[in-house]
């Protein structure tokens, strides 16, 4: 299948907001050059301001499928990579030696004994998006790993030979910023900070997910979000926690943001015991007077 | 006018004096996400410069100041800051290279003696009051001692143990011997070193001591870089890792000095540990980690913040070192506001004032 090709980034932007993810200037320029350079897109940001979704969003409109592999500290190439299905391998091999057939090493290295890990999948499945989500998880080492396969778009197997990809995947790396990436990591991506949303996107983006919302609760929720992460909680809500939120109050049965109402589903958007405490006394009467 | 690759050049070289890592490559990658957007469209050469030149949020500010000076409508671009800027010195700069290797050509015993005299009261005496040349010595002797922390479990597998079968491996010296079952091959636990944070207070009322806590920082980081983070707190909160990397001491000390824009300040020390923990701890930096804090809890701030903060800190840490510099005079008791707020969380509180007290610190963090 021929690729899409895009003219720009508003094009690409008209294609994700068609997807269902509305982009700004930034991640409409970043994901159009990320596809157009064939370069791997590294974002950072707040949980919760959208970065997996972007990735979904990129699989969409690429035609491609999408591949994630998360990290986690102690993640080494066997669990991204491949593995043989080693039962299989000796069940075979049982198998075999009662059939008495010959050349039993060759016959145990096929195709069919290997477990592809999600950057295979990825390189078997062009085109295709990989999503390493939270890189910052993982130890340097297997940075240097990740380094070695993206230059290559191709994986070596020694029983097998080499596998690679018709067309490279177009490759999305996270992070939550728990750890420095390496910069030879860094250099060889475009690096974009994903920000939250101002409060016109922001509307926008949680009519889509909740459409049937009232309109006065979904701008109710927007403006007390936004205001939420100006006034320094330990976990800021993001975008997620709002689609949440309206959602949550949606289901109560809410037309706007009331006090009661707000209290009682407070837990959709404030994920700590600390902050809940201090919007509810403290933020949540103030702000609500506001919304008039 | 010039060409674009010579606009786009200069940048480059503008962002990296001002700290921002646009090397050749990124400069290379910039050049062509530039060709790909209309050069006209001043928000796609933003975006287009941004993506490729920056890589760390701290970037950006710096990457918005500059970008309106070159490319703002009508201005001129600005003159390439010189890169060989002076640095701020940290504190009397010494090379100590002559004291390495020169070795004593007089051989007078008396004269040894005396030297062996000293090095023991530069052990025990508080560093504030040593002179320039005892100071040099004292430095020496911190760069060699390698503060390291202790390991801990990981999920990840290396050979040996008897508990857990390492099924490839088995499987493989099985198949290489035509599926004769063979001797089993097992697998453990890894040990990693557990991470150590250092958090250093360098406001004004810390000044003699600032300078030796970042040269123990710095001894800490060569020992193990890959696992040592350390920053500074004062007014706001500077991370100097990458500046202690550097092999040299000297280097190390001055890059440090260059990054810390509050040295001898006041002290906000609730307000920087809440930006360290928001922006760092939270994340993961400071999970499980040991965290050493060198301050005199001279606390200008709030200290009920400082209270709080600490709590936090001590539910993330695995261990939470205090080294007060004046817990080693005699009278000493920790009633300073911050002091009295920190107390409840920590693990241990420690003195630092001299050679010999921070030797204790690296043991005190080597068994945390």
């Amino acid at each position: 299948m021929q690729p899409r090709t895009f003219t720009g980034p508003s094009d690409v932007a008209d294609a994700l907001d068609a997807a269902g993810y509305l982009p700004d200037t930034g991640v409409a320029t970043a994901a159009y050059l990320a596809i157009a350079m064939g370069r791997p897109l590294f974002l950072e940001g707040d949980p919760g301001v959208g970065k997996t979704a972007l990735a979904q969003a990129l699989a969409e409109i690429t035609d491609a499928r999408l591949v994630r592999l998360q990290c986690y500290e102690g993640i080494d190439a066997s669990q991204a990579l491949y593995d043989w299905d080693f039962p299989r391998q000796i069940l075979h091999l049982r198998a075999v030696e009662a059939a008495n057939t010959s050349d039993l090493e060759a016959s145990l290295y096929q195709r069919r004994f290997l477990i592809a890990r999600p950057i295979l999948q990825a390189l078997e499945h062009s085109p295709s998006v990989l999503l390493i989500d939270e890189i910052d998880r993982a130890d340097d080492e297997f940075e240097a790993f990740l380094l070695e396969v993206l230059a290559e778009n191709a994986v070596s197997i020694p029983e097998l030979g080499t596998i690679r990809a018709e067309t490279p995947p177009l490759v999305v790396l996270t992070s939550n910023r728990t750890r420095e990436v390496h910069d030879a990591l860094k250099r060889r991506c475009l690096y974009h900070w994903v920000d939250h949303p101002d409060f016109a996107r922001e509307v926008e983006i949680v009519q889509r997910h909740v459409p049937d919302a009232a309109d006065k609760l979904t701008r109710d929720v927007a403006a007390v979000v936004g205001r939420l992460r100006e006034a320094d909680l330990l976990k800021p809500p993001g975008i997620a926690e709002s689609i949440d939120w309206t959602r949550a109050l949606h289901v109560l049965g809410a037309r706007a943001l009331t006090r009661d109402i707000a209290a009682a589903s407070l837990g959709a958007a404030i994920k700590y015991r600390e902050d809940q405490v201090r919007v509810e006394r403290d933020l949540l009467p103030d702000l609500l007077e506001r919304l008039g | 006018m010039s060409a674009p690759v010579d606009v786009l050049t200069g940048f480059a070289r503008a962002l990296r004096a001002a700290g921002v890592a646009a090397d050749r490559t990124r400069l290379t990658t910039s050049v062509a996400a530039l060709a790909r957007v209309d050069p006209r469209d001043r928000d796609q050469v933003y975006w287009a410069t941004r993506l490729t030149l920056c890589s760390e949020p701290d970037d950006l500010p710096k990457f918005d100041a500059l970008f309106d000076a070159w490319f703002g409508l009508h201005r001129p671009p600005l003159p390439v800051p010189s890169m060989d800027r002076p640095l701020p010195q940290v504190a009397a700069v010494r090379t100590l290279a002559a004291d390495v290797s020169g070795e004593p050509d007089d051989t007078d015993e008396d004269l040894l003696c005396t030297a062996a005299a000293d090095t023991e009261l530069l052990r025990t005496h508080d560093i504030a009051a040593l002179s320039a040349e005892e100071r040099a010595e004292v430095h020496r002797m911190i760069a060699l001692l390698a503060p390291r922390v202790g390991t801990r479990r990981t999920l990840r597998l290396t050979r040996g143990g008897r508990k857990r079968l390492d099924v490839p491996r088995t499987v493989r010296q099985m198949l290489r011997d035509g599926g004769e079952p063979g001797a089993l091959r097992y697998q453990r636990r890894r040990d990693r070193p557990r991470r150590l944070v250092l958090l250093l207070d360098v406001s004004g009322s810390m000044a003699p001591y600032a300078d030796v806590l970042l040269r123990f920082a710095h001894a800490a980081v060569r020992v193990a870089p890959a696992s040592t983070e350390a920053f500074t707190v004062g007014t706001r909160l500077t991370r100097v890792t990458r500046q202690l990397r550097l092999r040299d001491p000297e280097l190390a000390l001055r890059a440090a000095g260059a990054a810390v824009p509050d040295w001898s300040g006041g002290t906000r020390l609730g307000e920087a540990l809440r930006a360290f923990l928001d922006r760092w701890g939270q994340r993961g930096t400071a999970r499980g980690a040991v965290v050493v804090i060198a301050s005199d809890g001279w606390e200008r701030g709030d200290a009920a913040l400082l209270g709080e903060q600490m709590a936090r800190l001590a539910r993330l840490a695995h261990t939470v070192v205090w080294v007060n510099p004046h817990k080693g005079k005699s009278g000493f008791a920790p009633l300073t506001a911050g002091m009295m707020a920190a107390l409840p969380h920590l693990d241990d509180l420690v003195s630092g004032h001299s050679f010999d007290a921070l030797r204790n610190v690296a043991e005190v963090i080597a068994h945390a």
